[in-house]
């Protein structure tokens, strides 16, 4: 956040660097079922990344001492590839993904119905082969997508979105540039039926109006991506349906 | 004209009148279901259900189930019944005269086990039985798997898909609530059998199933050994 920059990231007509605007969403495509081993998965381009889940289970937890007599744990891990960015990352868990992992696995633990399964755990493998920026809400919104896919009952589906302040401006789904040399960020996951916020973070800085406006920016960009989440699921079955029909 | 089944998605809320809702759907408000999988609505007069379109067996009470056996104890087998929990087969629990202590001369571990499910708590921990008719070890055969919510469609009513299968390929077929089945016959036709069984599994949301699986099995009628024309 907040390296001083000549780079102007939002010009007077709100036009951003890649020529969005300021409520524009970059484009996502979500596939599920890439993987056959996977119990559920799916695979995320969301802008310039690239996310691949993988769901197993649920299935009965290991260390046994980590088994919840009332419910079933979620285990989420977010890691990112050595090639994922620019200058190599060192592989392996390290203190960011450890907390993206935390919160992504509470936001996941929200919406899947884990009071059927006691004693269980259900692993969610979130690897970012690609990452641009706001990849933490790009593999929660792939992981619901994967945990649907995997039959594993939900209150509802899981979406995220970012939005942020650049150039004094408050807009949505920040870019890499946008995330770097910025002012704020704000990662928010949502429950798109109740509206209910699993998720929210906040690097940089907002006045309570900016927050506001944020998070009634994502509020609404959400109801999209829930859209592109349920096309994701149904399509596979659709064709198969109208082949069917004619 | 194809009826086409409605798929929905968790947190869909399910359009109602006066039918119940039974399975898959949670209250999400004053009079109001919402979907709980990823499935298909299925609709008649008195209910509603949502028919994921894969997920975890649950087992229930009475169920029949396959089983592999995992571990041998004292006492007690462990047993893998493709759900997120293994059950439990106590010696007493089989028609055989065991005794504690030699009990896998019975049951090796990676033998299969046609059982039904005794009793289950709400830890979801459970036990198995093999004492009742039709009940018994799986010899020999070849088990696949497909997914538990999809086993009603492989059966059929009142077993009408299985038993076309089975007529028409020549081959011994038993289908667990777990989603294992196990067939044995002549090799070439347990593959068309199972090419039939993949075939309802792919196609477990579509309506017109069973005539379609008719033609299938009248075009393969050439392939199957022993079978005559």
């Amino acid at each position: 956040m907040g390296t001083a920059s000549d780079i102007k990231l939002i010009d007077e007509n709100n036009i951003r660097l890649d020529g969005r605007g300021p409520d524009e969403l970059r484009p996502i495509k979500i596939e599920t079922n890439v993987l056959n081993r996977a119990d559920g998965s799916s695979f995320i381009e969301w802008g310039g990344n690239k996310i691949m889940v993988a769901v197993y289970g649920p299935r009965e937890a290991y260390p046994k001492h980590n088994q919840d007599i009332n419910k079933a744990i979620v285990k989420a891990r977010y890691n990112m590839a050595a090639f994922s960015v620019d200058e190599r990352k060192r592989p392996g868990p390290d203190r960011r993904s450890v907390e993206i992992s935390k919160v992504v696995s509470e936001a996941l633990e929200a919406a899947i119905m884990v009071e059927l399964f006691p004693r269980a755990q259900i692993d969610v493998f979130i690897e970012v082969l690609q990452a641009d920026a706001g990849t933490r809400i790009a593999g929660l919104t792939a992981a619901s997508v994967a945990v649907a896919a995997a039959g594993i009952p939900m209150r509802d589906m899981v979406v995220g979105c970012t939005a942020g302040k650049v150039g004094n401006k408050i807009v949505l789904d920040l870019s890499k540039e946008e995330d770097n040399f910025g002012q704020a960020d704000l990662p928010m996951g949502i429950l798109p039926k109740s509206d209910r916020v699993v998720l929210m973070q906040m690097d940089g800085d907002l006045s309570v109006e900016e927050f506001e406006q944020a998070t009634s920016m994502i509020m609404k960009a959400t109801k999209r991506i829930a859209q592109i989440q349920r096309e994701a699921l149904t399509k596979k079955y659709e064709i198969q349906q109208k082949e069917q029909g004619e | 004209m194809t009826e086409t089944k409605q798929i929905v998605i968790p947190g869909d809320e399910i359009e109602r009148t006066n039918e119940k809702v039974r399975n898959g759907a949670y209250k999400c408000g004053q009079d109001k279901y919402c979907s709980e999988y990823f499935g298909i609505v299925q609709r008649n007069e008195q209910f509603i259900d949502i028919v994921p379109f894969t997920g975890p067996y649950f087992p229930r009470k009475d169920d029949k189930i396959i089983g592999k056996i995992l571990e041998i104890g004292p006492s007690m087998w462990t047993v893998d019944i493709n759900s997120p929990y293994h059950s439990l087969l106590h010696m007493n629990d089989t028609p055989w005269r065991t005794s504690a202590g030699d009990i896998k001369r019975y049951l090796a571990i990676g033998d299969y086990i046609y059982g039904k499910i005794m009793s289950i708590n709400e830890l979801r921990e459970s036990w198995v039985t093999l004492k009742d008719a039709g009940l018994r070890k799986l010899e020999g055969g070849h088990i696949i798997s497909i997914p538990a919510p999809k086993v009603p469609r492989i059966i059929g009513k009142g077993g009408s898909m299985v038993n076309m299968i089975k007529d028409a390929t020549g081959t011994r077929i038993v289908v667990g609530q777990n989603g294992l089945i196990w067939l044995d016959g002549i090799p070439k036709n347990i593959m068309i059998a199972i090419d039939a069984i993949k075939m309802v599994e792919n196609e477990a949301h579509t309506v017109g199933l069973t005539d379609r699986m008719e033609a299938y099995l009248e075009s393969k009628k050439g392939e199957i050994d022993g079978n005559s024309k």
